[in-house]
C-alpha cells in the first residue's frame, strides 16, 4: 500500500512527468471513485437526449424497418445480383469483426504483456469488441434469404438427425464468431466486477439494483481478488488464440472458396492484421470522443494515451502494407488468367478511385502523421486518423467482396453490383454500435477504476540526487 | 503411354447421367431456355430484375463476340447449365447441406426446403449456373395453370439450379421397374434437350459406352469447361468440329 506524500516544492521535472502520465498523478481512492460515479450517472444534458432521439430514428427506420421490410419482400430489395451473391453485408460482417478485434488486442495482449498504458481504456475497448461483435451478427444474419431458419445452422436435437454441414467455411465462423462473443462479454465482464461493486456503494434507487446483481456480491476481500485474478489471467490468455482464429476463420470465408482474388493462402494473417488496424482506428476514435463529452475523462484519458496508441497504429499500419504487398505480389505473379483480369479491374476498373483511396487511407495517411511524437499525442489528429483508417479498411474489404465477385470465370455474367437497402442497413448497424455506447455510458464505468488505481499504487517518482526516475515495482 | 481404356475410373469421375452440348449446331434460339423454365416452373423475374442480373434461367444461351464494333465477328454460341460437376465446389460450403450429392443418380441435388439462403454455393460455381429467389415474383393468371405439378415450386430466399430433369429421370427408372426392365438409351430426355430443334443438346448415360451421349461424348474433339478446376464436369461441349 502506498499513499504517498509529496514535497510541496518539488522540482519542474516532477510536474512535468505528473501532469503528462496518469500513473504518476495519483488521486485520492474516494475522489477518484466520485469522478467516474459522476461522469456516469450525472444528469443527462439535451444534447445526450438529442443523440440518443437521433440515433434511435435511424436504427428504427436503418434496421429495424427497412430489414423487417426485407424480410417480407426478400432480399432483392438489397443491391445483390449475379455475380455479386454478397455484397455490403458481407463487407460490414467483415469490418465489425475487425473492429471488435481491437478490444480483445487492448485489454488482452497489452495486459498478459503489462503495458501499463493500457490501464484507463481496457474497458472502452471490450465494450467495443462486444458491441461490434453484435454488429457482425446482425449484418451476416440480414444477408440470409430466410433469416427465419437461421437456427438450422446450429447443431441442435432434431427428429430427422440434420446436422449442421462441418465442411462449410460458414459453419466454423459461426462456431468461431459466437465463440468469440461468449468469451469475449466474459472477459468484459471479469474486470467490471469491482467497479460494478464500486458503484454500488456509491449508489441508490435502480442502480443499486442493477449493479447488486452485476457485482455479484464482491466485496474485495482477500480471497475474491485472488480468484477474480485467476479468472482474468485464465480469459486474457485463453482469448488471444481465439481472437487471431476469428478473423483467420472469417478470411477462410473467401480463401476456401475457388475464386479469383478470393484463393489466396495469405488472406488469415493479413485479415487479422486489417482487422487491428481498423479496431486500433475505432479504439482512438472512441477514446477521442469520450474525452471530449463525458465528464473527468481529461483526467483518466491523457495525450500519452493518444501516443502509445499512435505507435501501434503506425507498425499495424507498416505490418498491413507488408501484407497487402504479399497478397497482391503472389497473385499476380501466379498468372492466373482471371486474377490478372481481376487486379486489373481493382485498380483501372470503375471504382478503381477505392483502391487507391484504400492505399491512401490505410498507409500514405497514418504513415505521413503518425512518425512525430507530438502529433500522435493530439487527439483530435489521432482520431482524425483513425477515421480515415477505417474509410480505408472498409473500402478493402469492399474490394474483397463485391468487386472481387464481378470478376469471375464466366465473363457473361460479369456484372456491376449497386448497393440497395444495404446502405440504410448499414448505417443502422452503425447507429446501433453508437447508440449501444452511448447508452451503456450512462451504465457502465467506462473507466476501470481499480485498475488504474493499482497501477498508481505501484508507479512512484523517487529523486535520486537531482534526477526524478519512475520506478515501478510489480504487483502480485 | 497409357491407352484411355486402361483408365480406370471411379464412379465418381465418370457420373451416371450426362450431356453433350454441340455450340457448332446451337443457333441460339433460346428453346432450350424456354423449355426448361416451363418443365421445371422457373419464375418469371421481369424486365427490370432481369436487366440488374437477376433472371432465373437454369440454362443459358451464352453469346460472345471477337472484335470492335462494326468487325464484329459472332462466335458459336454456348448454352451454360449446372455441368453437375462430380466434385461440386458448391457442395461442401453449404453451411445446411441443402446442397448435397446424390450417390445414387450422380448428381448435385439442391433441397429447397432445407435452403436458408446464404448463396455461398452460387459464389463458388465457377460456372455461374445458379439462380437465386431474390423475391417472391409475381405469376399473373393464367400462368399458374401451366405449372408442372412433378415439381416444387420455390418461394424468396432460396437457391435453385438445373437438377438434369430429375423427375423425368424417376419417372422413366418407375416405368421400367415396373416393367421389369432396364431404362433404354434415347427413352427419355431432358426438357431442353427434347426442345432443342437442332438437336445440338443430347443427354443420356455417361457410365454407358453403348449410349448415344458416351459414343458422341468420347469422339474425341469434346471439351469440358474449366476442367482444370478439378470439378469433374458431366457436360462435353462441341466446337470448330
Amino acid at each position: 500500500m502506498a499513499d504517498h506524500k509529496h514535497d510541496a516544492g518539488h522540482a519542474h521535472s516532477e510536474e512535468h512527468f505528473r501532469e503528462k502520465h496518469l500513473m504518476l498523478d495519483p488521486l485520492p481512492r474516494g475522489v477518484m471513485n466520485d469522478m467516474v460515479m459522476e461522469s456516469m450517472t450525472g444528469k443527462p444534458t439535451w444534447k445526450f437526449w438529442t443523440v440518443v432521439i437521433v440515433l434511435s430514428a435511424i436504427v428504427a427506420y436503418g434496421l429495424v424497418y427497412t430489414w423487417a421490410k426485407m424480410i417480407a419482400e426478400g432480399i432483392g430489395i438489397a443491391g445483390v445480383n449475379r455475380p455479386s451473391y454478397w455484397g455490403i453485408f458481407l463487407v460490414n460482417t467483415v469490418f465489425w469483426i475487425g473492429i471488435s478485434h481491437a478490444g480483445t488486442f487492448i485489454s488482452a495482449i497489452l495486459r498478459v504483456f503489462k503495458a501499463e498504458f493500457r490501464r484507463p481504456f481496457t474497458r472502452a475497448a471490450e465494450l467495443m469488441t462486444t458491441f461490434g461483435l453484435v454488429q457482425a451478427g446482425f449484418s451476416v444474419f440480414m444477408h440470409m434469404g430466410r433469416v427465419w431458419l437461421s437456427y438450422w445452422l446450429f447443431p441442435y436435437p432434431n427428429q430427422r438427425m440434420l446436422w449442421p454441414n462441418l465442411h462449410s467455411p460458414l459453419t466454423w465462423d459461426l462456431l468461431a464468431i459466437t465463440t468469440y462473443l461468449l468469451s469475449s462479454t466474459m472477459y468484459l465482464f471479469l474486470p467490471l466486477i469491482p467497479d460494478v461493486a464500486m458503484a454500488r456503494d456509491r449508489s441508490t434507487g435502480w442502480r443499486k439494483s442493477l449493479y447488486k446483481v452485476l457485482a455479484l456480491g464482491f466485496r474485495g476481500t482477500e480471497g475474491e481478488w485472488a480468484h477474480l485474478r485467476n479468472a482474468m489471467n485464465i480469459f486474457a490468455f485463453a482469448i488471444i488464440p481465439v481472437m487471431f482464429s476469428v478473423h483467420t476463420i472469417v478470411s477462410w470465408d473467401f480463401a476456401a472458396a475457388t475464386r479469383p482474388g478470393w484463393s489466396s493462402t495469405i488472406f488469415g494473417p493479413y485479415f487479422i492484421v486489417g482487422a487491428l488496424h481498423s479496431g486500433m482506428g475505432a479504439a482512438v476514435v472512441v477514446l477521442a470522443v469520450i474525452r471530449s463529452n463525458m465528464k473527468h475523462m481529461n483526467y483518466f484519458i491523457r495525450g500519452e494515451h493518444f501516443d502509445a496508441i499512435g505507435k501501434l497504429m503506425l507498425i499495424i499500419s507498416m505490418a498491413w502494407a507488408y501484407f497487402f504487398f504479399n497478397d497482391y505480389m503472389v497473385q499476380w505473379y501466379g498468372g492466373d488468367k482471371w486474377t490478372k483480369q481481376l487486379l486489373h479491374f481493382h485498380e483501372a476498373g470503375p471504382l478503381g478511385w477505392m483502391w487507391f483511396g484504400m492505399l491512401i487511407c490505410n498507409i500514405v495517411i497514418p504513415w505521413a502523421i503518425l512518425w512525430n511524437a507530438k502529433w500522435r499525442a493530439t487527439p483530435w489528429l489521432v482520431s482524425t486518423v483513425g477515421l480515415i483508417i477505417n474509410v480505408g479498411m472498409w473500402f478493402e474489404r469492399y474490394i474483397i467482396v463485391p468487386i472481387s465477385l464481378t470478376i469471375n470465370r464466366m465473363p457473361f455474367t460479369w456484372r456491376m453490383y449497386n448497393p440497395g437497402a444495404e446502405i440504410p442497413l448499414g448505417i443502422g448497424t452503425l447507429a446501433l454500435f453508437i447508440l449501444l455506447y452511448v447508452l451503456a455510458s450512462k451504465v457502465i464505468p467506462l473507466i476501470p477504476v481499480w485498475e488504474v488505481q493499482e497501477g498508481q499504487m505501484a508507479h512512484e517518482l523517487k529523486k535520486f540526487g537531482r534526477e526524478t526516475v519512475v520506478s515501478v515495482s510489480e504487483l502480485e | 503411354m497409357i491407352r484411355p481404356e486402361e483408365i480406370k475410373m471411379s464412379a465418381e469421375e465418370t457420373g451416371k447421367w450426362g450431356m453433350v452440348i454441340n455450340q457448332d449446331i446451337c443457333t441460339g434460339c433460346q428453346a432450350c431456355v424456354a423449355a426448361c423454365a416451363m418443365e421445371n416452373n422457373v419464375t418469371f423475374v421481369g424486365e427490370e430484375d432481369s436487366g440488374y442480373g437477376r433472371s432465373m434461367h437454369w440454362i443459358r444461351i451464352e453469346r460472345f463476340w471477337e472484335g470492335e464494333y462494326p468487325e464484329v465477328k459472332m462466335t458459336p454460341n454456348q448454352p451454360m447449365l449446372c455441368q453437375q460437376c462430380g466434385s461440386a465446389p458448391c457442395e461442401p460450403v453449404c453451411p445446411a447441406f441443402a446442397t448435397v450429392h446424390s450417390t445414387a443418380e450422380s448428381l448435385n441435388l439442391q433441397v429447397y426446403n432445407r435452403c436458408v439462403g446464404t448463396r455461398y454455393c452460387a459464389n463458388n460455381c465457377p460456372y455461374q449456373v445458379r439462380s437465386f429467389n431474390w423475391r417472391d415474383y409475381e405469376r399473373p393468371e393464367p400462368l399458374p395453370n401451366q405449372f408442372n405439378p412433378d415439381v416444387t415450386v420455390r418461394r424468396r430466399g432460396v437457391m435453385e439450379k438445373c437438377t438434369f430433369c430429375i423427375q423425368r429421370i424417376h419417372k422413366a427408372q418407375d416405368k421400367a421397374k415396373s416393367e421389369g426392365r432396364e431404362v433404354a438409351d434415347g427413352e427419355f430426355t431432358t426438357a431442353c434437350a427434347q426442345a432443342c430443334p437442332a438437336n445440338a443438346i443430347v443427354f443420356g448415360r455417361v457410365d454407358n459406352p453403348q449410349s448415344l451421349v458416351s459414343q458422341l461424348a468420347h469422339k474425341g474433339h469434346g471439351v469440358k469447361h474449366l476442367e482444370e478446376l478439378g470439378t469433374l464436369p458431366n457436360v462435353t461441349y462441341f466446337k470448330g468440329g
